[in-house]
């Protein structure tokens, strides 16, 4: 039972390490360019949940603050430095807005992870071109096959 | 594997990584410092500023790096023709979801681009549903169709504009008299409060995110389904 619960609390790590390794595999195991790429793919992905899977906040919602927050803070002309409150109690800064930070899941994970997609897909059309360069030049996406054309023409 | 039990319990308000006070004071202070109620947005566009430039910046080399890899120009040109003459026939069905589709995508990716910062979205988001549109295109036609709309001499004009829009806003910053990619001093030319200056600016970056992220999505696409030939698509 207490390993039961020490894996089902953290499942999010156990999964994301699985994933990882599955994607680790088919890098190093394949042959094939295509499939390694695939797994390098594999592999962001899991780097990319274990990071979101981070940010995760318990009964919070995605990091955008609600239309009625937004609006009473216009009411008060959105600025930073009319600290009168109309709602004194629940001030929490200088503006008229309370914002609760455990409402709100972490946006600086999903900022990261932005940007690690957006490379993500860089470095896998890059992959993908210098693969359809080597089918090109050697009729071929599997790597042993490549080793030995390169072999035998030297 | 071992060091699973070290790591905080899932949806942990209070493990490290949301407890630390800078993200923490990215949620609380994100609106009232910028009047952007997306904080992923105006964290992404504002305060990560060089990052995101560098990034459309890295998706912008790897389109260069493509077409540098793959693009076959001259005299194998015609070597192509005889090998697949493979005509399409417009397709009644494809061609009527086509039409009807494409202004839908590409209506709604302007939409995802101009409200990121109130709504889920954002340049690169916006970028990628434009550039799919596209895609669809060659896909249901073929490479031709959409290089009507995008010609390759436009697609690296429109990449390396939406960086220059992105660059153009931190320059402008910077003679404006203050720090590299620091909005808040483009009020003096937007005519409104610096912290309304920091949420448009964040618009207009975004919009060249989305120019480079279109432009380069395009390219890959054909670039890899026409074997560098950029005469048909699949």
């Amino acid at each position: 039972m207490e390993l039961f619960e020490a894996i089902s609390t953290k499942i999010n790590y156990w999964v994301y390490i699985v994933i990882m390794m599955i994607g680790l595999f088919a890098m190093i195991s394949k042959n094939n360019l295509i499939k390694k790429l695939i797994g390098m793919s594999i592999f962001q992905t899991a780097i990319i949940l274990f990071y979101v899977s981070i940010g995760v906040k318990e009964g919070a919602t995605i990091p955008i603050l609600y239309h009625d927050q937004v609006h009473a803070a216009h009411g008060d002309h959105g600025e930073a430095d009319t600290s009168h409150g109309e709602h004194g109690a629940v001030e929490s800064h200088e503006a008229d807005i309370h914002i609760n930070p455990d409402d709100f899941t972490n946006p600086l994970v999903h900022v990261l992870m932005l940007t690690a997609i957006v490379v993500g897909v860089s470095t896998l059309g890059v992959g993908l071109a210098i693969t359809q360069k080597l089918h090109r030049e050697f009729g071929s996406i599997e790597e042993h096959e490549i080793l030995e054309i390169i072999k035998s023409g030297k | 594997m071992s060091a699973v039990s070290d790591f905080p319990d899932w949806g942990d308000p209070h493990s490290p990584a949301n407890s630390y006070r800078l993200s923490q004071g990215y949620i609380t202070d994100t609106f009232p410092q910028t009047s952007v109620p997306n904080m992923v947005t105006a964290v992404l566009a504002d305060y990560r500023g060089y990052d995101t430039m560098f990034e459309t910046v890295v998706i912008f080399t790897a389109g260069i790096a493509i077409i540098g890899i793959l693009r076959r120009y001259g005299p194998k040109d015609k070597v192509i023709p005889e090998q697949k003459l493979y005509k399409k026939e417009p397709d009644l069905i494809v061609e009527t979801t086509c039409r009807l589709m494409i202004p839908i995508i590409q209506l709604f990716a302007l939409y995802v681009v101009a409200h990121g910062h109130h709504s889920p979205g954002g340049g690169f988001q916006g970028g990628v549903i434009f550039g799919a549109s596209f895609i669809l295109l060659a896909l249901a036609r073929d490479l031709q169709a959409a290089q009507k709309w995008v010609p390759e001499s436009r697609i690296l004009k429109l990449a390396g504009t939406g960086i220059f829009i992105y660059a153009g806003f931190g320059f402008l910053c910077l003679l404006l008299g203050s720090n590299f990619l620091d909005y808040a001093i483009l009020h003096k030319v937007m005519g409104v409060t610096p912290i309304e200056a920091r949420s448009h600016s964040m618009l207009g970056v975004e919009i060249g995110v989305a120019f480079t992220v279109t432009a380069i999505m395009f390219s890959i696409y054909s670039n890899l389904a026409s074997n560098g030939y950029m005469k048909e698509g699949l």
